[in-house]
């Protein structure tokens, strides 16, 4: 063995894994040299380490900016791992040889750096054009990895005696014409660029270890550079090439990672679907196909599917013929899944989503040695503390923090984003200074444990805002209650954590629209508007939060009638309460909207304003029969509020609830709604006294039977008025009533302009002067 | 296309009379092992299905249009001598493709037994011609061999329709026919056994499975393919135009012009609904309890031909298929109209273009 040995594989291909493994057996290489960066050569030898189990990533970020990081994802049945753990067992020097992550960091630059691990993790070696996509067009396959499938990692072990390495070698035959063939196509092509530098450095590193370990030395790289290493280059020819390249200091680290996470569903994905599915081709000893069935099987069992043996062996049956007639060599994925559609699961894909996620994903959970160097996320966090003065202490201690200074409301954020994590490190305390908006207070206590949930934390991304971004939306995709994600979106408001809240929004309108108890949505819209307004305060972008918000408004507006009738006396006072905290809603929500409805004019007859279309819905609400009195009186009196309804239309609509042939309790549920559960009820009696005297024959009309049923009622109405405003009442009856004085009633003493006139100035200063015009639309509009 | 023996008035020829053409160069283009008494290999049926060019230039119209896995393993299905069983909601082409399999496979799709609510023993075992029972006793001569009886005896596809719909204990004649592969005819201490290459398929509807669901035992001889709704609302537009064209032409309706953007409308409304998601995907939605086949939505829009040509002014319009989508939808007139206004007020309000058919709609409603 003279040459050094070039073992082409696909990044987390199992069969290469088998491949390589009994390449580097029948070749004993002097040395390992696998594609990835050189800085993790110092902490290599933990892979043998007893704590560390695979799926781990290498993780290097640039030390001055965690959030500039790059990830080199090895599962158990990934080639390099393999290759790895062999010449740790064989004591093989192992050498990572690609180009260093202080260049590639670097070179990345930019915030889309973290999403993109630079080469060495990414299973195409060029994204642009793929090379497999290419060779599998090739051999008739519409499916690159399918075609990889059939051709390399199906092909199992070999027989005993034949050359290990002959399939390298023809990989690599195949990969040389491929290139050929792109670099006909022109220099643009995959081999410009990033790759070009990055097989220089790769040739580099495989003349040094040459030099000091002989030439018998073996190399694991991507199939695509194989050709690349194998082509004969001047020294100072791939010197030229990496002259002048732009360096950070990297740091280099194990972390463990997830099966998961290794599937393209994610980010920082390594490119292949089915992790769970290649950890079984490369574990399972014999007969893939039936033991992946049988595990089908037993998953599908404790979930209370009933599927017997004799389902498993139809299902194999299934599957063999499928492949069969699909001219493949052996089942693969695509095959067992179509045989469990079909004979397990009854044709349906719901249990089949659970094989999906639990098996061909699988929820494998890497551990990473404690003497590992130190995760990106704990130094983002000292580096935070420090800038912030923050300091780590056990003992209690309380903070008050004005969050109209920056430095503050950092640190506020930066607690509101621990606690997100799991590390509570502080806790919010009612502040002292009452219910300002500015002042938060927190008591602060350091606890040796939130050391661990940090590093546990760690798997979630690399600074603590990432990081508390990815947790909140891993958990708004977890929530099952509307109200917890609306607390969510506040937390996530609270945190500062803006990338967050479109995966928040839609988790939220999701739940929303499946949501059928308009009590969930009412209770989930003051709450979320509580939050437009408050992020309106902070300036931070909340114009999806009020689209949401609009959204749930639309659905109570739908629902609600229905949902008003056939209520007992309880729920219809909850109900009531609804009605009124939505009411308060939509009027804030209105205030937001004005801005983009303002414009609209032209168009309010076809689509009516948020506040329209709520006036309309308790139009129904106060005119409906059948429904609870107090939601009828509520919804007349909130119209009346609101200048939607004239004096006059109270009055009828008070006649009516009030008249003979309604049941005196229902009556009195509507007095209660229409003049209970607010301070100016009894003032609007005092004043209107048409209704006082609606009220006042209503109730002297009351049957002698049926009046002690309703006092209890009436007594809490009219007990909540203050004591001046009920001696009024008590006298304006007293004097004859409302049928004596109605000749003088308010609407039709005429008006004194100029004696009017007097009173403006002072209702402008107290209105402030910009409203005068628009309180006068109101008057207008409402009368 | 004449065939001996097919009468060309005939209303509606049998698959394997159609495509007979088809199904002939199929056969001498097939050089693949065939399973026995199988007409074509399994890969030529699939072929047949789905459509393709042969080498020798022959076009094999695409009979199934869908999913290739589906097909597939339905294929694989019946190769394995496992019964197959045809699950979808109405309109998704489960007659159609058993019928063709069962053309494409054995050269015969009438083996059928229809199931109903009355669908007997007899229909599926074997009956009693009674004249001669009663003058020469039980014998041979005097049995009346059910379509599945002859299947077996001579090694044939035969086909349940609508299974679940026949009721359970006569369903469970099946059992032994699927897993002994044989029939008893305690009268005469005989039995039919069932030669290679005889197999069963049966259809079933699964909106109503609740009418007369299939026993485990029975199940379990099953392999299950759901065919699916129109992946993509083009194939479904397609089918709709396409279907609703055949149909007017066939109901001398007046030709109505283009009335594409309609019915794309009534496809978007439907998918949808359907799928409890709007299209662009951003927005969830509550279902309603109707099934909103693809077949519904082909008689929303003929209903709709028929309104603008008979009533209004030829042109296909919003107003006249939003009576027919209220009906489609409506179907539960508490919970599906809340579902329905939820949707008009959420989704179709705010959406460009949409307002004519907005103010139809509302008309309709109140």
């Amino acid at each position: 063995m003279s040459r050094p040995a070039l073992l082409g594989v696909r990044h987390h291909g199992p069969g290469s894994a088998r491949a390589v493994v009994s390449a580097l057996g029948q070749c004993a290489p002097s040395a390992v040299l696998i594609e990835g960066p050189p800085e993790a050569d110092a902490i290599v030898h933990l892979a043998a380490d007893e704590g560390m189990r695979p799926p781990v990533a290498l993780l290097a970020h640039a030390a001055d900016d965690p959030g500039r990081a790059a990830f080199w994802p090895l599962a158990a049945f990934s080639p390099e791992w393999a290759a790895i753990r062999w010449a740790l067992a064989h004591d093989v020097p192992v050498r990572f040889i690609d180009l260093p992550a202080a260049h590639s960091l670097a070179a990345a630059g930019g915030p889309g750096a973290e999403t993109d691990a630079p080469g060495g993790g990414a299973s195409h070696p060029a994204p642009r054009l793929d090379p497999l996509a290419a060779l599998a067009a090739a051999a008739g396959y519409d499916d690159p990895e399918r075609w990889w499938e059939d051709a390399v990692e199906h092909r199992r072990g070999g027989p005993a005696d034949g050359d290990a390495l002959a399939p390298f070698a023809a990989v690599a035959d195949a990969m040389g014409e491929l290139r050929t063939g792109f670099a006909e196509v022109g220099t643009d092509g995959p081999l410009a660029d990033r790759d070009g530098i990055r097989e220089a450095y790769m040739r580099l590193k495989l003349r040094e270890a040459q030099k000091e370990f002989g030439d018998a030395v073996a190399v694991v790289c991507g199939a695509w550079h194989v050709p690349a290493l194998a082509a004969k280059r001047t020294v100072a020819a791939d010197r030229q090439v990496l002259k002048g390249l732009p360096k950070v200091k990297a740091e280099i680290s194990w972390v463990p990672w997830t099966h998961r996470r290794l599937s393209r569903h994610s980010g920082y994905g390594a490119g292949i679907t089915s992790p769970g599915w290649y950890g079984h081709l490369f574990h399972a000893p014999d007969r893939p196909v039936e033991r992946w069935l049988t595990d089908v099987a037993r998953l599908l069992r404790e979930e209370d599917f009933p599927v017997s043996s004799a389902h498993v062996i139809e299902a194999v049956r299934l599957a063999e013929t499928l492949a069969a007639m699909r001219g493949r060599p052996l089942a693969g994925l695509a095959e067992t899944v179509d045989a469990v559609r079909a004979v397990m699961c009854d044709g349906s894909d719901v249990p089949l989503a659970l094989v999906r996620d639990r098996l061909v994903v699988g929820d494998v959970l890497g551990e990473v040695p404690a003497s590992a160097p130190a995760t990106p996320l704990q130094r983002d966090l000292a580096r935070l503390q420090r800038t912030l003065r923050l300091k780590p202490e056990a003992a209690f201690r309380d903070c008050e923090f004005d969050l109209r200074k920056d430095t503050d409301a950092a640190r506020s954020r930066l607690l509101h984003r621990l606690r997100l994590l799991g590390v509570d490190w502080g806790e919010p305390m009612r502040s002292r200074g009452g219910l300002g908006t500015f002042r938060e207070s927190w008591r602060l206590c350091w606890e040796p444990e939130l050391a661990v949930r940090i590093a546990e934390a760690g798997a979630w991304g690399t600074t603590v805002e990432g990081a508390a971004t990815a947790r909140a939306e891993a958990l708004a995709r977890e929530a099952d209650a509307l109200a917890d994600i609306t607390a969510l979106a506040e937390r996530c408001l609270l945190a500062g954590l803006d990338g967050a809240l479109p995966a928040v929004m839609r988790a939220l309108a999701d739940r929303a629209a499946l949501d059928t108890d308009v009590g969930h949505l009412a209770r989930a819209l003051p709450a979320l508007v509580r939050s437009v307004r408050y992020g309106d305060v902070r300036r931070t972008g909340t114009t999806a939060l009020a689209e949401v918000a609009a959204g749930i408004a639309e659905r109570i507006f739908v629902g609600l009638p229905a949902a008003c009738a056939g209520l007992d006396t309880d729920a219809a006072a909850e109900m009531r309460g609804h009605t009124d905290a939505v009411h308060q809603a939509v009027s804030l929500l209105a205030e937001t909207e004005t801005g983009d409805r303002a414009g609209d004019e032209a168009e309010a007859n076809t689509t009516p304003g948020i506040r329209q279309r709520w006036s309309a819905v308790l139009r129904i609400l106060a005119g409906r029969d059948g429904l609870p009195g107090g939601i009828r009186g509520r919804a007349a009196r909130l119209l009346l509020d609101d200048g939607r309804l004239t004096d006059d239309r109270a009055a009828r609509l008070m006649g009516l609830a009030l008249s003979a042939g309604t049941a005196p309790a229902d009556a009195a549920a509507w007095i209660e709604g229409f003049v209970g559960s607010g301070g100016s009820g009894g003032m609007l009696l005092v004043h209107d006294e048409r209704l006082l005297t609606l009220v006042d024959t209503w109730l002297t009309g009351v049957p002698p039977d049926a009046f002690t049923d309703v006092l209890p009622l009436l007594r809490r109405t009219f007990s909540a008025f203050e004591p001046g405003v009920r001696r009024t009442l008590g006298e304006l009856v007293r004097r004859g009533g409302a049928s004596a004085t109605g000749a003088a009633a308010p609407g039709e003493a005429p008006l004194d302009e100029e004696r009017a006139a007097a009173v403006l100035p002072t209702m402008r200063l107290l209105l402030g002067m910009a409203e005068t015009a628009e309180t006068h639309g109101h008057a207008q509009g409402a009368a | 296309m004449t065939v001996p023996g097919i009468s060309a008035d005939a209303l509606r020829p049998h698959a394997e009379d159609a495509f007979a053409d088809e199904l002939k160069a199929l056969a001498a283009a097939d050089d693949r092992p065939r399973p026995e008494r199988w007409r074509l290999s399994p890969w030529a049926v699939a072929t047949y299905l789905l459509g393709g060019t042969l080498p020798d230039g022959t076009v094999i119209t695409p009979k199934y249009v869908g999913p290739r896995r589906v097909v597939e393993v339905a294929v694989t299905t019946l190769a394995t001598d496992r019964a197959l069983l045809l699950l979808g909601v109405p309109g998704t082409a489960k007659t159609w493709v058993s019928e063709h399999l069962a053309a494409a496979v054995s050269g015969d799709s009438t083996l059928l037994v229809q199931g109903t609510a009355g669908t007997a023993e007899e229909a599926i075992r074997y009956g009693w011609d009674y004249a001669r029972l009663l003058a020469h006793g039980p014998s041979r001569e005097a049995l009346v061999p059910s379509p599945v009886m002859r299947a077996m005896a001579q090694g044939m596809t035969a086909r349940v329709e609508e299974l679940t719909r026949i009721p359970a204990d006569v369903q469970d004649t099946l059992i032994t026919v699927l897993s002994e592969k044989t029939l008893p005819i305690p009268e005469l201490g005989e039995e039919v056994q069932a030669v290679r290459g005889f197999n069963l398929i049966a259809t079933a509807n699964d909106r109503d499975r609740g009418v007369n669901e299939l026993s485990s035992a029975l199940r379990r001889r099953f392999n299950t393919v759901v065919l699916p709704l129109p992946a993509t609302p083009e194939d479904e537009v397609d089918i709709v135009a396409r279907r609703v064209d055949q149909l007017g032409r066939s109901l001398d309706l007046p030709g109505v012009p283009d009335g594409t953007d309609e019915i794309r409308r009534v496809v978007t409304v439907f998918r949808e609904l359907r799928d409890g998601v709007t299209a662009d995907g951003r927005t969830k939605l509550k279902s309603p309890s109707g099934t909103l086949s693809t077949a519904e939505a082909i008689s929303v829009v003929t209903g709709g031909l028929a309104l603008a040509a008979h009533f209004g002014d030829g042109v296909l319009r919003a107003g006249d298929v939003a009576a027919g989508i209220l009906g489609a939808v409506v179907r539960d007139p508490v919970a599906d109209r809340l579902v329905w206004q939820e949707y008009l007020e959420t989704v179709v309000r705010e959406r460009d273009g949409w307002k004519d058919f907005y103010r139809a709609c509302r008309e309709v409603s109140v």
